[in-house]
């Protein structure tokens, strides 16, 4: 049968597969779909304990209602972060982050 | 849930996860993470979270999948070139993500509630209906529909949100406004400045 174990360690592979993402790729973008990975990741994890985790008979819909709101920040982040993108795109004609090395020392 | 549908499910997430690390082309990167989110939505529904799943597929691999595919070919972004990946970073992302699953496995595997099933912690949806229709402050259409056995579970989401977290929703407001004025005044071409 299916366990709160199995949902957290899918919960856990999707984070890992995404930080492993944002560390080894130098695609700005891929970068930031990569972090909307990890996003999901946790936000898995919450449904999972919501639904495992019972008030009077129902699910917790707290932890749902956080979900909610996670998947709204979310949103509006990756609204802000690529018009970010695009406007470093007009200034330096890349997307690779080795194009952005101004405050290297 | 069937067992096996979960490990699909599972696979269709974590697969074109990886697909989404692995492949060479954005676009092929975009379209892996919007099935991801598939996977991912279904897998919500699985646990009974109807509302969230929907949302699921219609802000992620609807709504901000268009916005990275649109931004990918308004950039014109293609294959990337063919410099070879910085060893030391792909290395070090596989260590840390290894490190990362094994301490996520060993966590949960001595987590007290993490054996339970969900016919463990069964709902008990008539009850509860009978329960509330007794109750004070009854809502008929949520009391009716328990004791009919299903879980309505967007009247109850909209109950939680609205009665509990109505000015979270209010500040979730504001800060969609302040993110929609600050993408108007990023992308504007700023004039230019005699320099």
């Amino acid at each position: 049968m299916i366990t709160l174990n199995h949902y957290l360690i899918v919960s856990g592979a999707l984070f890992a597969l995404g930080l492993a993402g944002v560390v080894a790729r130098r695609n700005i973008i891929i970068i930031y779909m990569c972090l909307e990975m990890m996003l999901s990741a946790a936000n898995l994890t919450l449904v999972a304990f919501s639904r495992f985790h019972m008030v009077e008979g129902l699910p917790d819909y707290s932890a749902q209602a956080l979900v909610f709101f996670t998947i709204t920040v979310a949103a509006a982040e990756v609204a802000v972060g690529l018009a970010i993108i695009v406007a470093l795109f007009r200034s330096k004609q890349s997307v690779e982050v080795e194009a952005v090395s101004k405050l290297q020392g | 849930m069937p067992i096996l549908l979960f490990y699909f499910l599972a696979a269709l997430t974590l697969g074109f996860g990886l697909m989404v690390v692995t492949a060479r082309n954005p676009v092929t990167c975009a379209l892996s993470l919007a099935m991801s989110f598939v996977g991912l939505a279904a897998l919500f529904i699985s646990l009974d979270a109807y509302f969230i799943g929907t949302i699921q597929i219609l802000v992620y691999a609807g709504a901000v999948m268009v916005l990275f595919l649109f931004i990918i070919m308004l950039l014109d972004i293609q294959v990337e070139s063919d410099k070879k990946p910085n060893l030391a970073a792909v290395i070090g992302g596989i260590v840390l993500a290894a490190v990362l699953a094994v301490q996520v496995a060993t966590i949960s595997s001595s987590l007290s509630l993490g054996d339970k099933t969900t016919s463990d912690v069964a709902l008990t949806l008539q009850k509860v209906g009978t329960e509330m229709a007794t109750g004070k402050g009854n809502l008929p259409t949520i009391s009716n529909d328990l004791k009919a056995g299903t879980l309505p579970d967007a009247k109850l989401m909209g109950l939680t949100l609205f009665k509990q977290y109505g000015f979270h929703l209010q500040v979730i407001g504001l800060l969609l406004l302040v993110g929609t004025v600050g993408v108007v005044v990023l992308s504007k071409r700023e004039k230019e400045v005699a320099r």
